[in-house]
């Protein structure tokens, strides 16, 4: 499922999602989406709420079959491989596609340390060693803009840390597993506008290493980090258009609507 | 705010009437509610006083003794506390070793595992455990459990296990026992313990399993890594609760441990509880040293249940803490 040739490919496509759909019980949430997102780059998704764009993420990462009642239809390629062939399992996808939620949600009763390792230790082959761990967990500090703030603290636990520490944990959490995709739904919800630009700026930097996919509310922010964006309403993907031009000469009326604010 | 100083002035008087008025019936309200809430601690304290009373004589005339003797000679006034205390302590032990990984076990099965259809009534079978009256274990303890105990578990762990070398299991076993009485204790407990933990797993949020398996957690990694540590401090608090119930349980540990004064480290002896001893002889106790002394089993049983809950709070808290 990762890469697997080494060819500059500015323009691979990393997640091509094919005609999808997804269901809560009898309701759809997402409706015949067909979307790519392209590798090394931010991509993000803008919609009203309740337009599906968390099941849309969701079902990137397999995470929607975990709700009791949910189905999906559809394709979804990453690297080319369909996730949702038979054999493919959602657990060692989701080591290759990591998520971060609204909310952030470190492990309450592990230090700031252990919360980073968590999933090293759940990858089927076994705990790197302790050493081998501290590195991975000072590079994903690093990378999430943490370090400075928690290396004097490590073994302390993890909810003594501000909210907007907590989520740059969680995204440095899933970035410790060096996932090919990134998903990120509406990472900054909760966060003050300093946190904010911190994991801004990271997504910036991330954008040379990761596929991003960010949900967010915040069109200023899509304009800021993502280099192309997705507009939903009502289940479905109204149109996908590098985000300059989504935000000035957007395709479809009820995107200038939107995006004027006229309505959502 | 940006309040000119004339509002103030003018209807500030009507307020502070109104205001005090309404204080008037609060405090009304408070004194009232707080004196029912001091009934309590009040009962509390009485009961105790009365107990340490009535056990005054025991406990002037032997002493700290009185906890470390094993003697029982109501014709000659020797009294001591020291096997029904170990009885008592090692019974609930047992039983905490069986039912806590049962319960929880259970609990785990039913909030993260059973079909929905499943939960209600298994749920419901487990807590009805609780339901049954204590005379009744004592029968099934006497009449299943022990021949059961005798006749297979003994040989299995003697002869397979090849435990009986362990001073734990040596010795014979004619049948009623400690370890009956573990057995019988620990299903008496284990709704307590599964029901406390299987409430505190299911208010475990789903964003903590969602975290889990975001980061490629299997089922079984998320339970073992997210959702027990987070339930832990509460199913702690569980498991105490079971242990409280174990400490004071009396009728069914009376019908099945044999009721010896004698301490024992083998858990296929008879032996006693502080509870059981009190039950058994208060209606034919002899002499005033007699009833004193078990008088002062029961305030040695009412401090060893407060000891525990302590202990627990403290658990409970320091585990909260830490997390
Ligand atoms: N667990 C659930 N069970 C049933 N229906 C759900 C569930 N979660 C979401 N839905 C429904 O699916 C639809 C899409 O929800 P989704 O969470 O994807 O929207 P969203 O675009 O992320 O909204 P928001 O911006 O408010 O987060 C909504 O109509 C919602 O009511
Ligand atoms: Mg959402």
């Amino acid at each position: 499922m990762p890469p697997t040739d080494a060819s500059p490919a500015a323009t691979r496509t990393a997640l091509d999602v094919q005609d999808l759909s997804a269901w809560f019980g009898a309701q759809p949430a997402v409706r015949g989406v067909s979307v790519g997102f392209r590798e090394r780059e931010v991509a993000a998704i803008i919609g009203p709420s309740g337009c599906g764009k968390s099941t849309l993420l969701r079902c990137l990462n397999r995470m929607h079959e975990t709700v009791p009642t949910a189905r999906v239809e559809g394709r979804v390629l990453l690297f080319g491989t369909d996730v949702y062939a038979d054999g493919i399992s959602p657990i060692a996808l989701r080591r290759h596609v990591g998520m971060v939620f609204q909310r952030p949600s470190p492990f309450p009763t592990m230090s700031i340390r252990d919360n980073v390792a968590a999933g090293l230790r759940v990858r089927g082959g076994g705990a790197p060693s302790r050493a081998e761990t501290d590195r991975i967990v000072e590079r994903a500090l690093r990378r999430s803009a943490l370090w400075d703030e928690v290396k004097d603290r490590l073994k302390a636990s993890a909810i003594g840390l501000s909210g907007g520490q907590q989520q740059r944990l969680c995204i440095a959490r899933a970035l410790a597993t060096e996932p090919a995709v990134l998903l990120l739904d509406e990472p900054t919800a909760s966060l003050d506008p300093i946190s904010t630009q911190k994991v801004e700026d990271l997504l910036y930097e991330l954008r040379s290493e990761v596929t991003v996919v960010i949900v967010t509310h915040n069109m200023q922010q899509a304009a800021r980090v993502s280099s192309s964006t997705a507009f939903m309403l009502a289940g479905e993907l109204v149109e996908m258009a590098p985000t300059a031009r989504l935000f000035t000469a957007p395709a479809d009326a009820r995107t200038e609507a939107y995006i004027t604010g006229r309505f959502g | 705010m940006i309040v000119g100083p004339r509002p103030l002035e003018e209807p500030s008087s009507g307020l502070a009437a109104r205001l005090a008025s309404a204080g008037v019936g609060d405090r009304v309200y408070r004194v009232a509610i707080t004196l029912f809430a001091a009934c309590v601690p009040l009962l509390l304290l009485l009961i105790a006083a009365e107990i340490a009373r009535a056990a005054w004589p025991a406990l002037r005339t032997f002493g700290f003794g009185f906890l470390t003797s094993s003697a029982w000679d109501p014709v000659n006034g020797a009294f001591g506390a020291a096997p029904a205390l170990y009885g008592t302590i090692v019974s609930s032990i047992v039983a905490l070793v069986i039912a806590t990984p049962l319960a929880i076990g259970v609990a785990i099965y039913l909030s993260e595992f059973a079909p929905g259809w499943l939960r209600q009534p298994v749920s419901f079978l487990v807590d009805l455990l609780a339901a049954i009256p204590s005379v009744v274990y004592g029968l099934w303890g006497i009449f299943v459990l022990i021949p059961l105990l005798r006749t297979h578990v003994v040989p299995f762990l003697k002869d397979t296990l090849h435990l009986g070398a362990t001073p734990l299991f040596s010795g014979p076993n004619y049948g009623p026992s400690m370890l009956a009485a573990g057995v019988i204790l620990a299903i008496m407990i284990l709704p307590y313990i599964s029901a406390v933990a299987r409430e505190v797993l299911l208010a475990v949020p789903r964003s903590q399993r969602e975290a889990a398996l975001a980061l490629g957690a299997t089922r079984w990694e998320t339970i073992w890594g997210a959702v027990l540590p987070y339930a832990r401090s509460g199913i702690i608090g569980g498991v105490i609760l079971g242990l409280g119930r174990a400490l004071g349980e009396t009728m069914a540990v009376t019908m099945v441990i044999g009721n010896t004064h004698e301490i024992s480290s083998s858990l296929l002896s008879p032996g006693y509880t502080m509870a059981s001893l009190i039950a058994n002889q208060f209606s034919e106790a002899t002499g005033d040293l007699h009833l004193s002394a078990l008088m002062a089993i029961g305030f040695v049983l009412f401090v060893l249940t407060l000891v525990v809950n302590a202990l627990a709070r403290w658990l409970v808290w320091r585990v909260a803490r830490s997390a």
